[in-house]
């Protein structure tokens, strides 16, 4: 019953993970001021740094990624913050404005 | 996230079914709650946090729980948008709103105009409206526009959405053709339903072409969707 649009993290995880390859999810579980992805979305990233979906608008995800390439290399999960005030954020690149919370885990 | 509770999540999903994954971030200990039933073995939830969770999930809200550091996914089923005639603006309507998220159908049994060459992968269905609306069967997570500016089609797919819980409805075609269409419902008994109806269609954006046309189709869409 129709097409659905985007495609799927979920699905691709998934995938991923039956032709073998690791994987993390990355979501937004908190958000202040002007975050330009809601609170739930996903970004999905295997273990050869390929990633579908977007957690940011594009700001944050390479420093996203790399993280996630930890998480898969030892298994724990972590909440990342990135904000205004961070300076780090800034070298990043979430000049946006706004404030992002990430939890980032591995699939297993 | 485990694989198994992964797979459990996109079954849910397929079938149609709301499920919250709730995530304790401190330890990463995950469970899955249901509108009416529970799976979370690694994590204990109280009752009143459980029924927190399934409040959210009847509106598709994720977050965290109160101060707690349970995270609450929410996955919905997503919304529907159902074409009436495979028109010209049908094609670019189709591709916007998959953009945005939605389940396409397209419906016209006109199978020259109903065709993949036009459509691409969105899904086509050439039963007459009346037979495909009671198929698909309307409800509050669906939107159905009629294009074909044909009264044969499009009357029967309106008199479907006006009679299901469609959160939205509208039809191409100008105020007179409008008013000519409200005449012919309202002798088939549609009466006070009527005014759901979004017609002349779309927002008054001023654009002329069809892909235009389909943008302020989309953009009335949204803002009724979400109360703007």
């Amino acid at each position: 019953m129709g097409l659905a649009a985007t495609p799927d993290e979920l699905i691709r995880l998934d995938e991923w993970v039956r032709a073998g390859r690791q994987a993390a999810l990355a979501t937004v579980v908190s958000t202040w001021g002007s975050s330009p992805r809601p609170v739930g979305s996903h970004l999905a990233i295997n273990d050869q740094g390929d990633f579908l979906g977007s957690v940011s608008g594009g700001c944050i995800e390479s420093a996203v990624v790399a993280e996630a390439l930890e998480v898969m290399a030892d298994g724990e999960p972590r909440t990342l913050e990135f904000g205004v005030s961070d300076e780090e954020a800034w070298e990043v690149g979430l000049s946006c404005g706004g404030a992002i919370r990430i939890f980032v885990e591995r699939v297993e | 996230m485990k694989l198994a509770l992964l797979r459990e999540v996109q079954r849910a999903r397929a079938d149609k079914q709301p499920v919250a994954v709730v995530t304790d971030l401190g330890s990463g200990a995950q469970g899955l709650v249901y509108a009416d039933g529970l799976a979370a073995p690694d994590l204990s939830l109280t009752a009143a946090q459980v029924d927190a969770v399934r409040t959210w999930l009847r509106t598709a809200r994720s977050g965290t729980l109160g101060d707690s550091e349970l995270f609450v996914r929410s996955y919905v089923p997503d919304y529907r948008l159902l074409i009436v005639g495979a028109v010209h603006i049908a094609q670019a309507l189709a591709a916007l709103a998959l953009e945005c998220g939605y389940q396409v159908t397209v419906i016209d049994p006109r199978r020259a105009f109903a065709t993949a060459a036009r459509f691409g992968d969105v899904e086509l269905c050439t039963q007459w409206p009346d037979e495909a609306m009671a198929r698909l069967a309307p409800d509050a997570q669906t939107a159905v526009v009629t294009l074909a500016h044909d009264p044969k089609i499009d009357d029967p797919a309106l008199l479907a959405a006006l009679n299901s819980d469609a959160f939205y409805i509208g039809a191409l075609g100008s105020s007179r053709t409008h008013a000519r269409r409200v005449e012919r419902l309202t002798q088939q008994g549609l009466g006070e339903k009527l005014v759901r109806i979004h017609a002349p269609i779309g927002l008054q954006l001023g654009g002329r072409s069809h892909a235009e046309i389909a943008l302020s189709i989309l953009a009335q869409l949204v803002q009724v969707r979400y109360g703007a």
